[in-house]
């Protein structure tokens, strides 16, 4: 981090916002964790208290908006600052964002518990995996405004996009086998489309942070995985890929 | 070449060898030839006495731009300006090395005289400081003395086409016989403008025009200067860096005598290169 500001007050006002951006992605995290735990091990107690976390979550979001509100009307931030204002204010909310689609997953695994179990949950898991280490990855390259480590997260969205293509072709064939599956698929199909949108949001928060530190935006673009969109319901036994 | 008068001619650009130190300033990208250069200072080194006050600095003036020199108190950036007008040399002590041109022209030439010369380059100073003359007299004192017009009509309209200019005849259509002490800072100070454009110069340099006016005259001075462009190449001193933001292309950042970093404004305060200059926009000077 650069030296102190001359005034110190104003160096308080961004550590502020800079903690309240690591509470909110601290919270994202457990939420995440704790929608898929509620799914695996069907406790709908667990999945309400994500659901209730995400209270917090705006109200830190809405806590940022208006600390960076007031440092630009009343520091007129340049340069740097500046752009770690701005990046603070996309950063929260994607967050807040991804702890939406994380409260979506705990609804859903409520609403799953009522059908006929299907043994797929360790599918999700292994997404929700790899995406909660992207989130805790990207946050830590925000703390240390480390590029590298954001652009590895960055890259490494594309194993998540890949394990949602899979698990889709895997839930479309569970469906055309036993229709009384469907609605049950559904719901997982929504919820690995949920943890795979917290994914692209993680790589939103690390391009974010590649502009913090370098000034300029990340003009590379980034390897899409998800293929799904162009899968035709034709395409029975196909791979969706090309 | 020696005869001084041609100093009142503005030659025409030359595209020199010399290296450009003017960068290219982020809306000129592309679309927009860049603008031509009309001074470039080369390697200049000033001295009071003994002490060396500015470094090797390279800067480019380029026409119809605002160029703003910042940095903190001490740092070179007056000094610097007043080289381009050669106000330094009423100090005794003061030697100033390295080259300077206007319009390819090395205004530290034993042809050029330094009257026609700050004609061309005219100065705006921190305090508004009008003679003790009426309105009218303030303006109309530099056209009679250089000659450019002498008898009543003529002078008249010099001075109502300055004040128009400077943004002030509205104002004072109704009191020119009155003293120009008579008006608020702010005015005064677009009174100062109007003297300095009322020689027809070509480049204006102001140190820190606006740091004895409230805010709403520093934003009626700096919709002036942003007007004033589009006739004039300008030169601006300030400690105000947000000022520097609002009416510049080309900021300069100067540092214990040393140019650190010469880049579009924009650039500047987005991204600078420099760390110094970072920490100094920034507010984090230790």
């Amino acid at each position: 981090m650069a030296a102190e500001h001359t005034v110190k007050a104003y160096d308080e006002e961004l550590d502020r916002m800079n903690n309240a951006i690591l509470e909110m992605g601290g919270i994202v995290e457990q939420q995440l964790a704790a929608s898929i735990a509620s799914l695996a091990r069907r406790d709908d107690e667990l999945a309400s208290s994500v659901i209730t976390e995400d209270k917090r979550v705006d109200a830190l979001e809405s806590e940022i908006d208006q600390l960076a509100v007031r440092i630009l009307a009343l520091r007129q931030p340049v340069a740097v600052d500046l752009r770690v204002i701005t990046a603070s204010l996309k950063v929260a909310s994607d967050l807040e964002r991804m702890g939406d689609y994380a409260a979506n997953v705990a609804k859903r695994s409520i609403a799953i518990q009522e059908i006929d179990p299907i043994r797929l949950t360790h599918a999700i898991s292994r997404m929700a995996g790899i995406t909660q280490g992207m989130i805790k990855d990207v946050l830590d390259s925000f703390r240390d405004r480390d590029v590298e480590r954001a652009m590895a997260v960055w890259r490494r969205d594309e194993d998540v996009d890949e394990s949602y293509n899979s698990l889709f072709r895997e839930l479309l064939t569970y469906m055309m086998e036993d229709p009384r599956r469907i609605t049950a698929c559904t719901h997982l199909l929504f919820i690995a489309k949920n943890i795979e949108r917290i994914g692209d949001h993680a790589t939103n928060i690390a391009e974010t942070v590649s502009y913090v530190v370098t000034g300029t935006p990340v003009e590379e673009e980034r390897p899409k995985g998800d293929v799904t969109s162009f899968h035709q319901a034709s395409d029975e036994t196909e791979a969706t890929a090309p | 070449m020696t005869d001084d008068t041609d100093g009142m001619v503005s030659l025409m650009m030359e595209e020199a060898g010399a290296p450009a130190a003017v960068p290219a300033a982020a809306d000129d990208a592309g679309t927009e030839a860049p603008a031509p250069i009309r001074m470039r200072a080369r390697d200049v080194n000033v001295f009071y006495a003994d002490k060396q006050a500015l470094f090797d600095v390279d800067i480019d003036l380029a026409q119809n731009k605002v160029t703003a020199l910042i940095g903190p108190s001490g740092c070179g950036k007056s000094t610097f300006i007043r080289c381009l007008n050669r106000m330094n040399d009423i100090i005794d002590i003061c030697r100033v090395t390295g080259s300077i041109t206007l319009d390819d022209r090395d205004i530290y030439g034993r042809d050029i005289d330094v009257v026609q010369l700050r004609a061309r380059v005219g100065m705006v100073f921190q305090k508004p400081n009008p003679f003790p003359k009426s309105i009218y007299e303030n303006v109309a004192y530099g056209p009679r003395i250089h000659g450019l017009a002498r008898k009543g009509r003529e002078l008249d309209d010099v001075v109502e086409h300055s004040l128009r200019r400077a943004g002030l005849f509205d104002e004072v259509s109704d009191r020119l016989q009155q003293p120009g002490t008579s008006l608020s800072g702010g005015q005064q100070q677009r009174l100062c403008i109007a003297r300095a454009i009322a020689i027809s110069p070509e480049v204006i340099l102001m140190d820190e025009p606006c740091s004895a006016l409230d805010p709403i005259a520093t934003a009626k001075v700096e919709e002036l200067i942003d007007e004033l462009r589009e006739h004039y190449t300008i030169a601006i001193v300030t400690h105000n860096m947000q000022q520097a933001a609002r009416v510049s292309q080309f900021t300069a950042f100067f540092h214990l005598g040393e140019l650190v970093e010469f880049e579009a404004t924009e650039q500047i305060f987005t991204n600078p290169h420099d760390q110094r200059t970072q920490d100094y926009i920034t507010g984090r000077f230790g």
